[in-house]
């Protein structure tokens, strides 16, 4: 399984990207390659070149200015998994990279290739999506923001220009005390999920005062299911509430293919949203 | 001599050079001048070849040939594969010509040959090679295979059967007349692939003027390829040399022969330059052969305390486009039924037949799963209707441990009455019980019910018939450097038959396991063999190598015995040297003997000896050798999800005695993940037309560590008396009752909902959906 | 396409080359560097039979170009002994049975020398996690587990 022919570019900085973009034709990015590579050992894509990232040290890191992480689209998953400041502030990506894939493929694989991937079981849009995130997008015309709900164009498929990169992602964190879940089921550990559930939740005296959950695999793409945001917010953190959010939930139309039913589907979204909720509900009090 | 290495947990001598990453298999050879190939495969399951243009790929880079059926020469375009498990019950003996001719049967076939300078620009090739197909209709589920109407999977043929075989014993009609109960069940079995880590490869390299034809392959059967490879091509066997170098695993698709070893060998001999191909991961899905599914559909007739009187029902056996395999697999599972069980009166036809699928071959176990999942839905069958303990039923129709030898009934298909040797069903089943804690069970599934968990245990028993015909061989040589040789053309994935063949070799001869060497599976070096499959090394080579040691053992005191001018009564081997017992002091070393047996120019040989301090034999058993064991398996069912969690995993085997305890357990507990992966994960979908869709390990689900349990072993041994040590074979038992074992202990699990499995794999969804329609809550 | 010059250190020694950009690291190291002990199972990144440490990181090296690892440090499964001294995981190996073919080995073995420098306290389940990015047909993963746990605690000893 070798891969057609292409040309390597291998630029050092974010302006020679956008420059090659601009120019190539029939051009792919290659972040951290654990996506791409297989299509390419496979024969399922063929660019004529491949434009890799790693060189671009402006694309690697992260930034916590107390209010908001801000994540370079380069940033390994790996540096991610161990970085303090996500442990910290953004405790739900630190649970949802463990369920990313396998550590040989996070030493390699990147955030930013994960958003752009947009593979609907993958577990960091969901995460992004929980958040709100602003994706910062660079161009021939200058940066754009993205916020994460508009990112998802449709299957497997960002609004992204064939001109543009991904560069950045900020994370605004949830102030306050709240809680965190992020849950799925995959058939093996590392697997991509069937449906993935992240959830924040911030309660008070006993009353749910903000709510997000976000569901992957279920859709093209992943999603908020903000019909059952807006029914818990102002009710009891109660695992009577968490049930019927979950029946909601259930409700939400979702996809099917050869292997897995939509029934199927929307039953684990219904699942994992109860049991994503009762997690975060009883991490809030911390 | 003591027995000091037999029956010991001996490390393996194989290991060093494979943890230091010293292997070397078929893709890490290289030969001067080699040339890479790679193929153009069917992308129909079925479809009429009208045209073939290679124009295009030939013009590419680093192109040496691209080859058409024709393009082989009128020898040999037309020329099929040579029937290397003939038999003459198979009705429509069709198997594939090297090259796709006129019609090709199933997606994946091979169609056309690239050979380049790189395996990259193969490929490149390739893709520009255009085959002009006409779609025919396919025949996909083998239960439609014999309708009126289905479509056929070779257009010229008048049908699909392939054979028609059937168990039958006893007065089966007297056994349902005025049976208290007969119960019916019907079920799925599906396999998959043998996904051995190690793809397939061959190289092969001409050299008509000196050394012949050399192949490697990986492959589990050199001389069965050999054979097959000479025939076809008309050439002297001894000028085809077949090679299995490190083999990456076998687990049975790879105890055959493909057109891939035919093709690639002529390409060689066209081209006048050696070929490399390695078959990649994708083509793997298609290319190798698996285990077609097997529908079953049986009745049990039985009395009321839940003794068996009859079995019979059908089974319709999907066998693929070809017959490479033969029956191998369809007898494998008919001659094991009815398994561990007193069975008075048994019918059951198995209707083999062709669809446009990869072929069938055995596939770890080798239709012995099959087979012990046949008889332990029975068991569970019958357990559920009549409300008995599942273990109480199995007490009740074990054969007994004075039963032995047991004829159930039928013959094997050379005419022998099928003889159990020995066994002891009830003592394993005892064992496994003790050591799954199975009477603290219903306490921990309590327990956890109130937890609102879900908790299951499941039992499986099964027997396995090992050290298949006809033989294999071992010569032991003393060398005169006192290093002593085991050669042999039995071909090892990962067995360890090297360490296992010294220990009998050491403890016959009174030599250090260290000072032996050992070298297999090259037909250019050993002259006779058959191939690993359906557990038969240790008994058949087992006994080869033993009657070889045992050979040098005679003649070396004999030999000493002249020397020494002592009698042979009075010495002993031990330590590398032939001693007077009660005078050690006085000896005549191994290897001064191997050197006196091998003398220069003008020395004569010692009188009445002849040449080398060796022997060969071909010594097999009398008979098969029966293994046996019980499994029980402890699940959780996350009945919100439908998951399944295998808890722990417990096997009490019997394998007659353990030449290498490690050995033994490194197989079972491999057996035991092969199985739980048939069980739970592993499905190789296919479209209604024949396409096959998980081609890829993102769909296509292996066991991994995480999901695995811990599995814990025990062991009884009941000796074989059909051969000398005593063994019987190990390498399947693990995986042969696997499936009822866990399959029994997820319906336990959802036992208040009455919920019946039957089918396997056992995926969640399926779980979920069964659970949604017996009324179960979904959350928790 | 044309090719490109990379030099790859790998166990110490630089290999230089002219390979086409699309070579993944899998096939220069066997190839070109002529380590053979680096497997191929399946070359879409899940089996990691083609495990090798880049530098300090445990990555597939059928996901990687060989251009990617131009002027970095490779250590592959017959770098790991220190002449005849077997490293500890190796000699885990043995003792415990971990391994039947030998194929899937190297990348079982150079995945958890990378997994238990960084975690030398690891337990059976995060053993089992570290591994379950390799898969093994043949043992049935106990033996692995066995041997991962003889060499952390060998590794934690010698420090």
């Amino acid at each position: 399984m070798k891969p057609a022919p292409f040309r390597y570019h291998d630029p050092a900085t974010l302006d020679d990207v956008v420059g090659l973009l601009g120019t190539l034709e029939d051009a792919k990015l290659l972040a951290g390659g654990q996506s791409l590579v297989p299509m390419l050992n496979f024969r399922f894509a063929q660019p004529d070149h491949l434009i890799d990232l790693n060189g671009v040290s402006e694309l690697f890191g992260v930034d916590d200015d107390g209010t908001c992480l801000r994540v370079g689209a380069m940033t390994r998953q790996s540096t991610l998994l161990d970085s303090q400041e996500v442990k910290q502030s953004l405790p739900v990506m630190a649970e949802a990279l463990e369920w990313v894939g396998h550590f040989q493929t996070r030493s390699r694989g990147t955030i930013g290739g994960s958003l752009c991937n947009l593979d609907p079981a993958a577990e960091l849009p969901v995460v992004a999506l929980l958040y709100d995130a602003e994706l910062g997008v660079r161009g021939a015309d200058g940066s754009r923001q993205v916020p994460m709900s508009e990112w998802p164009l449709t299957f497997m498929m960002p609004s992204l220009a064939p001109e543009e990169v991904l560069s950045s992602i900020a994370f605004e964190y949830w102030q306050g005390a709240h809680g965190y879940a992020f849950t799925e089921f995959a058939r093996r550990h590392g697997d991509f999920a069937i449906v993935a559930v992240g959830c924040l939740l911030a309660v008070g005296e006993g009353n749910i005062t903000r709510a997000a959950i976000a569901v992957g695999g279920a859709r093209e793409t992943p999603y908020r299911l903000t019909q059952c945001e807006e029914a818990l917010v102002g009710q009891p953190a109660s695992s009577e509430r968490f049930k019927a959010a979950a029946a909601i939930a259930r409700q939400q139309e979702a996809m099917s293919d050869a292997y897995v039913s939509s029934a199927y589907r929307q039953r684990l979204v219904g699942v994992l949203t109860e049991r994503a909720l009762a997690t975060a509900a009883s991490r809030a009090g911390n | 001599m003591g027995v000091r290495y037999f029956g010991a947990k001996v490390l393996r001598s194989e290991d060093p050079r494979l943890v230091t990453g010293h292997g070397r298999y078929v893709d890490d050879i290289d030969l001067p001048g080699l040339l890479h190939a790679a193929f153009v495969r069917s992308e129909h399951a079925h479809a009429r070849l009208r045209g073939i243009d290679t124009e295009a790929a030939k013009a590419m880079p680093g192109v040496h040939a691209v080859m058409t059926a024709d393009d082989l020469g009128a020898a040999y375009a037309d020329k099929p594969m040579v029937p290397v498990y003939p038999s003459p019950l198979v009705k429509q003996q069709i198997l594939p010509t090297a090259l796709a001719k006129n019609e090709v049967n199933y997606v994946g076939q091979p169609v056309v040959l690239v050979v380049a300078a790189s395996r990259s620009l193969a490929e490149d090739a390739a893709t520009r090679v255009v085959v002009d197909y006409e779609p025919l209709p396919a025949i996909v589920d083998c239960r439609k295979a014999l309708d009126a109407g289905a479509p056929r999977a070779h257009g010229d043929s008048p049908n699909n059967l392939v054979a028609e075989l059937a168990n039958a014993f006893g007065d089966i009609a007297a056994a349902f007349a005025d049976a208290p109960h007969i119960f019916a069940c019907e079920f799925r079995q599906h396999r998959g692939g043998c996904h051995a880590m190690e793809c397939r490869g061959v190289i092969a390299s001409d050299d008509p003027y000196n050394d012949g034809l050399t192949v490697y392959t990986s492959t589990q059967a050199p001389y069965l390829v050999r054979k097959g490879l000479s025939r076809w091509l008309e050439d002297d066997e001894n000028r085809v040399r077949v090679v299995a170098p490190d083999v990456g695993g076998g687990f049975g698709p790879k105890a055959g022969i493909y057109v891939e070893e035919l093709v690639i060998p002529l390409a060689a001999r066209i081209l006048g330059r050696p070929v490399k191909w390695i078959e990649d991961r994708r083509e793997h899905f298609t290319a190798t052969n698996q285990q077609g599914d097997q529908w079953w559909s049986l009745e049990v007739a039985t009395e009321s305390d839940g003794k068996i009187r009859g079995v019979r029902g059908r089974v319709m056996c999907d066998s693929g486009a070809f017959v490479p395999y033969g029956l191998l697999l369809p007898f494998t599972t008919r001659n094991l039924l009815p398994g561990p069980y007193a069975v008075p009166a048994l019918d059951v036809k198995l209707d083999v037949v062709f669809t446009n699928t990869t072929c069938n071959s055995p596939v770890r176990g080798a239709g012995r799963p099959n087979s012990a999942y046949a008889m332990e839905r029975m068991i569970e069958t019958v357990a559920r209707e009549l409300k008995l303990d599942t273990v109480e039923v199995r007490r009740r129709n074990f054969i007994g441990a004075d039963q032995f030898p047991y004829q159930p009934g039928h013959k094997l298909p050379n005419g022998a009455p099928v003889t159990y040797d020995s066994g002891d069903f009830h003592g394993c089943l005892d064992k496994v019980l003790d050591l799954a804690d199975f009477a603290g069970f219903k306490e921990r599934q309590a327990a956890a019910r109130r937890e609102g968990r879900y908790i299951g245990i499941g039992v499986s028993s099964c027997i396995e018939d090992t050290g298949l015909l006809p033989f294999e061989g071992a010569t032991v040589r003393v060398q005169p450097s006192g290093r002593v040789m085991i050669q042999t053309g039995a071909a090892s994935q990962g067995q360890g038959h090297g360490t296992a063949c010294a220990q009998i070799v050491a403890d016959e001869l009174g030599v250090e396991i260290e000072d032996i060497v050992y070298q297999s599976a090259d037909t250019g070096t050993f002259p006779h063999g058959v191939g690993t499959v359906g557990s038969r090394i240790a008994v058949t080579l087992g006994t080869a190598v033993h009657g070889a040691a045992v050979g040098v053992r005679k003649k070396a005191l004999a030999l000493a015995s002249m020397l020494l001018q002592t009698p042979e009564e009075e010495l002993e081997l031990e330590g590398g040297v032939a001693r007077v017992k009660s005078a050690p002091g006085t000896a005549v070393a191994l290897k001064d003997m191997a050197h006196q047996l091998a003398p220069l120019t003008g020395t004569p040989l010692p009188k009445g000896f002849s040449p080398g301090l060796e022997s060969t034999s071909y010594d097999g058993p009398t008979g098969l050798a029966y293994a046996s064991g019980s499994n029980i398996a402890e699940v959780e069912v996350d009945i919100g999800t439908g998951e399944v969690k295998v808890l722990r995993y417990s096997v009490a085997h019997d394998c007659g005695r353990m030449i290498n305890p490690l050995l033994v357990e490194g197989q079972i507990i491999g057996g035991v993940v092969h199985g739980i992966g048939n069980a739970l994960f592993e499905r190789m979908h296919y479209d209604d037309g024949g396409q096959p869709l998980s081609t890829n390990y993102g769909e296509y689900l292996l066991p991994l560590a995480t999901e695995m349990p811990r599995i814990d072993v025990t062991h009884q041994e009941t000796p074989s008396p059909a051969n000398p040590l005593g063994v019987k074979g190990a390498g399947e038992g693990g995986t042969m009752p696997a499936a009822n074992a866990i399959i029994a202990a997820i319906e336990d699990a959802l036992e208040p909902w009455g919920i019946v499995i039957n089918d396997y794999p056992a995926e969640p969804q399926r779980i979920c959906e069964l659970l949604d329609a017996a009324g179960a809550p979904s959350s928790g | 396409m044309e090719p490109l010059s990379v030099t790859v250190t790998v166990n110490g020694q630089d290999h230089t080359a002219d390979v086409e950009p699309r070579m993944h690291l899998g096939d220069f190291l066997r190839t070109v560097a002529r380590k053979t002990g680096t497997h191929l199972g399946c070359e879409h990144g899940v089996c990691g039979a083609c495990t090798v440490i880049v530098d300090g990181d445990a990555v597939r090296s059928c996901l990687m170009l060989a251009v990617q690892a131009n002027g970095k440090s490779v250590t592959t499964i017959e770098g790991l002994a220190s002449g005849t001294e077997l490293h500890p995981v190796q000699q885990a190996f043995r003792d415990q049975h971990a391994l039947q073919c030998g194929f899937c080995t190297p990348g079982m073995i150079v995945s958890l020398t990378a997994y238990l420098k960084k975690n030398p306290d690891a337990d059976e389940a995060e053993i089992r996690k570290a591994i379950s990015g390799n898969i093994c047909r043949c043992t049935g993963y106990q033996g692995i587990v066995a041997a991962g746990l003889q060499a952390a605690k060998a590794m934690r000893t010698e420090g």
